[in-house]
């Protein structure tokens, strides 16, 4: 389409479009999903006013408005709580150290992927690696406590019955297990997913800078390290970015399936514990004021992640 | 790839292959081991485990657990909804996004604000509990409905995407016939759009199936429960008695009646209660999404490489 054509287009679509008839069209369209908008993620933004008052459940709707402020008190009851930092060690623990094992070993088995000829077998690895994603965490943590378990569990089964230990590993119940758990098998349940993005990204690299390095003769991890990586670091920097502004938010679904009372020491994060103060004890201020933290944080991180790829790869999200 | 045969190349090939099959034996395993522990007689179950395939087959516990009452109406719930929430919200969204994605739509830069605020600020877990108490949808099957129709800003920008690769001359030439929006929407675009609505869709219902929150939030009802709630109760049960610990929160009408289907020492267990329900409450999606696969790629990449 040259340009002229472009102008002529853009003046006629206004003339014969922009229109009452039109206009209304589109507005009875759009009206239902900006009122679910409204609905659902505008209004319990007021519901934060209770973070900042002392606010009784009784008191319903009414009382998010009517409640007295109590200036800071809900924020320095949670810093106060002794078991406010082991929390947010275990919620950064998990993902921090899940990020740094997740995003690496998830790019190796992208690359690997990529290396293999045969475009069947290669798509047979995909369906597979794609399957656990499919399962929710119930099913998928479900597993795993089953093959885990001390008593009829395979994993245990055979470490003792090829003697590498000598009581069966409480997995589940031993709470120093339990981040090593929440990781691997974050890992594995989304590790075929995961690398989607990364292939597809691979699969953009221009084919002939291969064969220009392999005629210079650069060996296949050479290009791999020097045309493969740099072509998928614009991905890799929107998955660093996302994980670093997730860095508070674990994965609720899978840490409340994998929690029980004997682990909790470690499996206690942020997510469970507004869950478990404001809807199982009620304390709807507190659990508030922590889900506030939770998201002011998450928002600076993901400008200040933003703003530092920017600055050192020069790509970032927006 | 380019190159020659040697050694190291071959070496190479060989290695990969060899980890690509553990990759795929990792992942696959644990399904199969429930699968093939559901299929196997829970008394023999508790001499050992089963590796490959079981020692004494039977159907009893697939068949207890099919029959059970509690565990078809959870299904029934979870079926309900997910055809529900998929249909509507499919159809939903892409209309919204289709009128957002004309140029000419007035307050564009206003929705296009909505739209981005609410993907980045969200009230919370307890602000949105009381918002669906103020709705009167606690407790009430609606609550699986309603707050899912819209899919979310995210599906609109995917869409949106997808819109912008259908030729301009398309549309020009259905307005110049007098075409409304609607049937530019439903006879155009729709038809154009069906492989990320495939993909979408696809995303959508395995959501909607795989939740659990929902019913843990916000409903309190036996007769509300869904199949992955049934689920969680019934492990959270099992761990529980395992553990010692006796919890009052943890008894569940629907999850006693289930657990009471097991024998004792006979074929059932409550081990094979539980990967039973597991493994038939995973069959769906594990069947779909081979199927879904193709779309996946020229659906949501599309969109997301695009946007």
């Amino acid at each position: 389409m040259n340009p002229s054509d472009k102008k002529r287009k853009k003046q006629k679509g206004y003339a014969l479009q922009s229109d009452l008839r039109t206009q209304t069209e589109l507005a009875v369209m759009i009206g239902p999903g900006v009122i679910s908008i409204i609905v659902f993620s505008f209004l319990p933004l007021f519901g934060l006013l209770m973070a900042f008052k002392h606010y009784d459940p009784i008191s319903g709707v009414k009382g998010i408005f009517t409640s007295p402020w109590n200036h800071f008190d809900n924020f320095k009851l949670i810093f106060d709580n002794f078991q406010f930092w082991p929390m947010v060690k275990n919620t950064l623990g998990i993902n921090l150290i899940g990020s740094l094992v997740g995003i690496p070993v998830t790019i190796i088995f992208a690359l690997l992927l990529n290396e293999i000829v045969s475009t069947r077998f290669k798509s047979a690895i995909q369906t597979i690696t794609y399957l656990p994603h499919f399962l929710s965490w119930v099913i998928y943590g479900g597993l795993y406590i089953t093959l885990l378990n001390p008593q009829e569990g395979i994993i245990n089964y055979l470490l003792v019955h090829l003697h590498l230990v000598k009581e069966p590993l409480q997995f589940l119940s031993d709470p120093s297990y339990f981040w090593g758990l929440a990781i691997v098998t974050n890992l594995l349940k989304d590790l075929g997913w995961g690398a989607i993005l990364y292939l597809a990204a691979m699969a953009g690299v221009d084919q002939s800078l291969y064969e220009a390095a392999s005629i210079d003769g650069a060996g296949r991890f050479k290009r791999m390290f020097h045309i493969t990586l740099p072509g998928i670091m614009p991905t890799l920097m929107i998955m660093i970015i996302f994980a670093v502004s997730g860095m508070l938010n674990n994965n609720f679904t899978q840490i409340y399936v994998l929690q029980n009372s004997l682990n909790l020491p470690a499996s206690q994060v942020l997510d469970t514990y507004v869950y478990q103060t404001g809807l199982l004890n009620f304390q709807f201020d507190v659990a508030t004021a922590i889900g506030l933290m939770k998201s002011v944080l998450a928002l600076v991180l993901l400008v200040g992640a933003n703003y530092a790829s920017k600055k050192i790869t020069k790509s970032g999200l927006f | 790839m380019v190159g020659g045969k040697s050694l190291g190349d071959r070496t190479f090939s060989v290695t990969n292959t060899v980890i690509m099959v553990v990759i795929m034996i990792v992942t696959v395993y644990p399904f199969w081991y429930a699968i093939i522990s559901s299929l196997n007689s829970g008394i023999d179950l508790q001499r050992g485990p089963v590796f490959l395939w079981p020692r004494i087959f039977t159907w009893a516990s697939w068949r207890a657990v099919l029959a059970d009452p509690g565990l078809l109406s959870a299904a029934w719930i979870t079926i309900s909804r997910t055809a529900f929430v998929t249909i509507i919200s499919i159809f939903y969204t892409a209309m919204f996004a289709y009128a957002f994605s004309r140029p000419y739509l007035k307050w564009r830069k206003w929705y296009m604000a909505l739209g981005f605020t609410s993907m980045y600020f969200s009230g919370g877990l307890i602000p949105s509990f009381l918002l669906i108490n103020w709705l009167h949808l606690y407790d009430n099957y609606w609550v699986y409905i309603i707050p899912s129709l819209f899919g979310g800003f995210w599906n609109v920008i995917i869409l949106n995407a997808n819109y912008k690769a259908i030729p301009d001359a398309l549309f020009e030439s259905a307005k110049l016939d007098g075409a409304s929006e609607f049937s530019i929407f439903l006879r155009l675009v729709l038809p154009l759009s069906k492989p990320v609505l495939a993909a979408l869709s696809i995303f959508t219902a395995v959501g909607i199936w795989n939740d659990y929150g929902t019913t843990l939030y916000f409903t309190q009802s036996n007769d509300l429960q869904t199949l992955q709630y049934l689920i969680l109760k019934l492990l959270q049960t099992s761990s529980a008695v395992e553990q010692l610990s006796s919890s009052a929160s943890l008894s569940n009408p629907a999850v006693s009646e289930l657990l009471s289907l097991a024998q004792g020492q006979g074929e059932i267990t409550s081990r094979t209660i539980e990967l039973a329900s597991m493994v038939i409450a995973s069959i769906p999606m594990v069947v779909m999404y081979p199927f879904a696969q193709r779309f996946f790629i020229s659906g949501v990449l599309l969109g997301s490489v695009k946007g």
